[in-house]
Parts: structure tokens; sequence; C-alpha cells
């Protein structure tokens, strides 16, 4: 990452949901960073909290009765101590978010452009003229065909591709210095998937914006993102440059996502080698490192011992929270990479047996 | 494999959904074309995917195979005999060579039942295994070999994780010893880690039992990975046909082209390498485009396209097309498709 000052800096960000069955641990103390015209991706699976981190951002899990604690820094000024009216002039003009499914998130019984004029008046000190002449401007600048006309069509007129769209036209209105988006194409078909994709990275050439975008999908990330960040039951297990992290990842958590998925590029007859067992409860989270029941690489004492994220030696920006000497974990990808079962990759840098 | 008689033959099959109007006296004002003259063959033992976008037809197809929907017009016949038309016990005996493995493993799962008695279910529908120990013994038989514990016999469906869960519906779906496997989009509502252990699971029983297996998919990668052959479909039609390798190596259709292009590939090292994206959205099925559906959005369209419907024929590359124009070797490498080679 640069030297200069991040535009929004997460510290060590914790969420908790006390409930009737306990206390949820959805994000347990993460650490990250987002520069201006940069993309961090967020991956994780469901549950592990990188919905909840980016809900916290705006503000949005104050009224859920979250116990919020950490510091969320957006331009130097703290957003987890920001009363709520400070906080509103922040959301949708500052930072904006796209949410996953757009037909949820548009109100059915307004007009798309009403919506969007409202968003820009919320902010803006303008006509209701000027502020549709905005909207028509952003319906053309994210490829709506004949937004003057469209602009007056309900959100159920419009496809699942146009929605999303508008969404973003939306999310846009104020230009923001953040968009976050969450799961932003997975409602979608893969080719209007690679049409929002390539309008979010246009549209942050010409604005500047800095995105953080969440997701499940490798291969959205891989395409769009500078930094990646993946979570694991609330943490954050491995951090690293894009290229980094998917030619040399060492959490192991990380290294089964990528030898998990089948690949378009890959030859075929590869077998796919699944991560075992299933994501942990927030309420009951497994001691020490949370990963250890489904790591095939385990060893005894990793139930007991919380790992840190922690620096890798030679590549600035690239932190792992693993137990596993740094070694071994270069020895273990290699292995993998070479199209090692994990047992084969055990065995073959001398470890003892995991107790899975 | 193409020595023995085909397991499905499907021919010009048509399912029409009418659009009507009124709540007393309906009047019929179009008509959504769900499938529109669709022909393919299944071979024994064969994993065929189907692929395409949202409304392309593709889970129709398996549902009018299936009989869980009555065909517009066309004909199905499986194992050599006529289904389309059967009715009463007829249909029942044919149901049991044919079984179905759905999206969401949360709703199709009663709730309320064991997963004993879910999994076999399909016994006392058809009145087999009436002894209950010898019931019992076949499910805790088939949960082993979908890598269930047996114990679990008597746990409810909330007790289990969306991937075990998934595993109960391919146990219940194997209880009869079907022919026919068709699985519809069976890993889309499942975590990506857990994603692989299903896939793996329906792959080695497919190897197994030697299951003749239909997966509907929308994840291009997914169905290079599970399939021998493979139709790609869209707004109701297969455009393209063919074995796994020609097909991903060497698009013809542009469409299929389009699709291949599109996928976001898990490797930030061919990033950055041009793509040409397909414009627009898919037309609706209720009004589709003339002659070839695809011309409205296809980058080749001549004028010859609006007029003239083209024949799914072969085209020297291994797979049967359905184009006026297909793909050239220098266009797919133009397009940016990853798997082509």
């Amino acid at each position: 990452m640069s030297a200069s000052e991040p535009l929004l800096r997460v510290e060590d960000l914790r969420v908790e949901f006390p409930g009737e069955d306990g206390v949820v641990y959805a994000v347990d103390g993460i650490t990250y960073e987002v520069h201006s015209g940069r993309t961090l991706g967020i991956v994780g699976e469901s549950g592990s909290g990188k919905t909840v981190s980016s809900l916290t951002t705006l503000g949005l899990t104050r009224r859920q009765g979250a116990r919020i604690s950490g510091r969320i820094l957006f331009e130097g000024e703290d957003l987890v101590a920001l009363p709520e009216d400070r906080l509103r002039a922040i959301r949708g003009n500052d930072i904006a978010m796209v949410f996953q499914d757009p037909l949820s998130s548009l109100h059915p019984l307004y007009r798309v452009g009403a919506q969007i004029v409202q968003a820009v008046r919320a902010h803006r000190d303008v006509s209701k003229a000027q502020a549709r002449e905005r909207a028509i401007e952003l319906l053309g600048l994210v490829g709506i065909p004949d937004p003057a006309r469209r602009i007056d069509e309900y959100p159920h007129e419009f496809s699942g591709g146009m929605r999303q769209r508008a969404m973003i036209a939306m999310a846009l209105v104020n230009e923001p210095k953040l968009l976050i988006a969450d799961e932003p194409t997975t409602a979608l078909d893969v080719t209007v998937q690679a049409q929002i994709l390539a309008l979010m990275e246009r549209l942050q050439r010409e604005l500047g914006m800095a995105i953080v975008i969440i997701t499940h999908d490798l291969g959205v990330v891989a395409e769009m993102a500078d930094e990646i960040a993946v979570m694991y039951a609330g943490r954050i297990v491995e951090t690293a440059s894009t290229a980094r992290l998917f030619s040399a990842p060492e959490h192991p958590y990380t290294c089964g996502l990528l030898k998990s998925i089948p690949r378009l590029d890959a030859p075929r007859e590869e077998d796919l080698v699944p991560i075992p067992g299933t994501p942990p409860s927030l309420i009951n989270r497994p001691p020490g490192c949370h990963f250890h029941p489904r790591c095939p690489y385990a060893q005894p004492d990793h139930a007991r011992i919380d790992p840190r994220l922690e620096p890798v030696s030679d590549e600035p920006g690239h932190h792992v929270a693993c137990l596993l000497e740094a070694d071994v974990r270069r020895r273990l990808w290699a292995h993998l990479r070479a199209g090692g079962t994990p047992e084969q990759a055990l065995a073959a840098v001398g470890l003892p047996g995991a107790p899975v | 494999m193409s020595t023995a008689a085909p397991l499905v033959r499907v021919r010009d099959l048509v399912k029409h959904f009418p659009i009507t109007r009124g709540i007393i006296i309906q009047r019929r004002i179009g008509a959504v074309q769900a499938v529109d003259g669709v022909s393919l063959e299944i071979q024994r033992g064969e994993t065929l995917g189907i692929v395409g976008e949202t409304g392309c037809g593709k889970s129709t197809t398996a549902r009018l195979i299936m009989r869980l929907l009555e065909a517009s017009a066309g004909e199905i016949t499986f194992d050599g005999r006529d289904i389309t038309r059967l009715r009463g016990p007829a249909l029942k005996a044919v149901r049991r060579e044919m079984q179905m493995v759905f999206q969401d493993p949360q709703s199709s799962l009663n709730p309320r039942k064991t997963i004993g008695s879910i999994i076999g279910e399909p016994f006392a529908i058809h009145g087999l295994l009436r002894e209950k120990g010898e019931r019992k013994r076949e499910v805790q038989r088939l949960m082993e070999t979908v890598g269930l514990n047996p114990e679990h016999y008597n746990r409810y469906p909330h007790e289990f994780s969306g991937g075990q869960r998934q595993r109960i519906g391919v146990a219940r779906a194997l209880a009869l010893s079907p022919k026919l496997l068709i699985a519809d989009e069976p890993v889309s509502a499942l975590d990506v880690s857990i994603q692989a252990q299903v896939l793996n699971l329906l792959r080695d029983l497919q190897r197994r039992l030697g299951l003749t297996l239909v997966f509907i998919a929308h994840d291009l990668s997914v169905v290079r990975h599970m399939c021998d052959r493979i139709a790609v479909m869209y707004l109701g039609k297969v455009v393209e046909i063919g074995p796994n390798e020609p097909l991903y190596a060497f698009p013809r259709h542009p469409y299929t082209g389009a699709l291949l292009a599109a996928v976001p590939v898990a490797d930030p090292s061919l990033h950055g390498s041009e793509r040409r994206l397909l414009g627009g959205d898919v037309p609706s099925p209720a009004n589709p485009p003339s002659a070839c559906r695809f011309h409205t959005r296809c980058p080749k369209a001549q004028p010859l396209c609006s007029t003239q419907e083209p024949a799914l024929e072969d085209k020297g590359s291994g797979t049967l097309v359905a184009c006026h124009y297909p793909l050239s070797r220098e266009e797919v490498a133009q397009m940016g498709v990853r798997s082509a080679r």
C-alpha cells in the first residue's frame, strides 16, 4: 500500500450482537485501509462478517443493538464516535453503498427517477428540476438507454441488470469518495455481471473514487481488486495485493478456497479439493485459530493459541494470521499448486498428521 | 457412446406459458415462449450440461423431461418409449426411473420430517421395502453412500448444514436407483468451500453408479468441470451443443463465445487482457426477436439473421451450431475467451 494517507482506515473494529442464544461475534478485531482510486476486495463466505463490517462503516448496525468498538477513520474523522446527524451527512454523500439485491433495495411504489432525485436533494440544496437533470445524466452514465424516458418508470419495469445500474447511479449521484459494493453482481447473469464490473471500473477511473467490493467470488475480486482481505469467522486471516494473494497465498483457508473452485483456464481433469467441514457458528467459535477444525495442517497447540495477523517478511502489505512457520506455509502451497492433495503436502513438509 | 440408443431423446419440444388478461373471463393475450423447439439426446452414462442465462428455458426443459410440466408440443422418448402423453400408473412407473436434485436444499426438504423418512419417502410412494427394518437399512446405506452419518437417521433438516442438506436431497434422489438424475443448479445456493464437496460427490456417484446425469447451471466453470457434453440455450432454443473440449476450446456461436468471455477468472495475471463484452439484456421470452433470437445483441449479425432462422448443424469443429456466421478462431481469441485453445 502507498505511503499516502488512506481515505478509510478501519482499526481493530469489533461488532457484537447480544442475542438470546448468546453473543454473536460478527466482526472480531479487523484492521484495513483503503486509498483513493484503489479497490479493496473483501472475500469470505456467508457469516464471515464481511457485510457487517461495511454496514458498520455506514453506521447501519447501530440501531440493531450492536456493541461496536474500534475506530473507523474516514478522512481522519472517526465514524464510530460520530453522532447520527453528522453521519447522515456523510452517508450517501461521501460514502455510498450498492447492495446485492437491487429489487429489494429499490422502493417498488416510487418511480426510479423519484428515488434518485430524493438521494440528490437529501444532500444538495437544488431544485427538483436540477436534481432530475442530474438523475438523467447519471442514468445515461451508467448505460441505461433512453434515460429521459426510463427515469419515469417503476423498478419492476427494469430488468435485473438495469436495476443494478440504477442503484449504482443512485450511489454515484453525489460523487462519493468511497463506494462500498456488497455482492453487487451475485444476483446477475454472467454477461450482465461483466457489464456491471466494467462499468464500476470505468467510473472509478473517471471519478477517482475508492471502492470496497465484498464478494464470495474469487473470479470477481481477481478482476476488480488491487488488494484483497480474506475473512473467516469475523477476522481477516490474510491480506495481500491481488497478484500476491493468487500466486503465493499463505493461509491454509485461502489456499483451500483457491483449490476448491473449478477454473475456466485450468485443465479439466484436475480434481477439486474441498475444504472439509462447515464454517463455524459465530456464537460458539472454535478456540485458538478459528480455522483449526477444518485445517488439514492444524497442530495440537493451534486449538489453544490465537494467531495474530502478522506481516510476511519479504512482501510489504502481505499479512497472515497463521500459526504455521512461514517456510512451512510456502512449501505447502508449492505442493498444492503442483496438484498435490493436502495429505501429500503434509507428508512432504514432514508435519505430523492433523487431528481431524 | 453413440452406438447404443440414447436414454433420452427430445424432439422439437415446445412449452408456451399463456399470458392472460381479465379476472372472470380470461382472454389469452400472448405466451411466454419458455422452450421453443428444443431437440437433444442424452446418452447413457454421460453428464449433459445445460447452460444459459436466466429465462433461457434450461429449467423448463428439465421439468418437461421429468414430466413435471406438460409439453405444448414435441416428443420425449425415455429408454425407448414415448412418455410425452403418459398418465396415471404408467407415468408413475416412469417417474421411478428419473429423479431430480433441486437448487435450494432448504425449501426442498420438509422441515417436519426426519431425514430417515425424507430419504425413505420414495419407497413409501412406490410401496417398496414395506418391512420397517428393511427400509431403515436401505436408507442408512444411502446415507452412507452420500457421505452422511447413518446414525443421524432421526434428525431433522434444520440440524444439518447447507452442504449436508444437499447430500440428503441427493440420497433421496438415488433411493429408487434411477436411470436419470437431473440436478438443477445443485450448488449455487452453497458456500464456496462447500460447493466442491457436493460437486465431487455427484461426479463420484455418477462414475460409481453409471448414472446418466443432466447438470443445469449458470456457472460455466462448474459445468466445464462436470460435464461430458454441453448444450447452450438462449431464449428457449439450443444455440450450440457439443462435447466439452471443442465447445470450450473453440466456441462457434457468438453467444457461447460471449458467455465464456464474460466469466471472471481467478487469475489476476489474465486481468487487463481485452474482452469483448455483450451489450444489452436478454429480450423478453414473451416477445422474442424474429429468426435468430440472438441477432439483436450479436456483434456479427447480418440482415439474413433477422429473416431466416439458422439450423443447428455441424460447422466442422465438433459442435452443432445454430448460426449463419459462426466464429472463427481469430474472433474467439479477440473476444478474450479464457478457455480457448
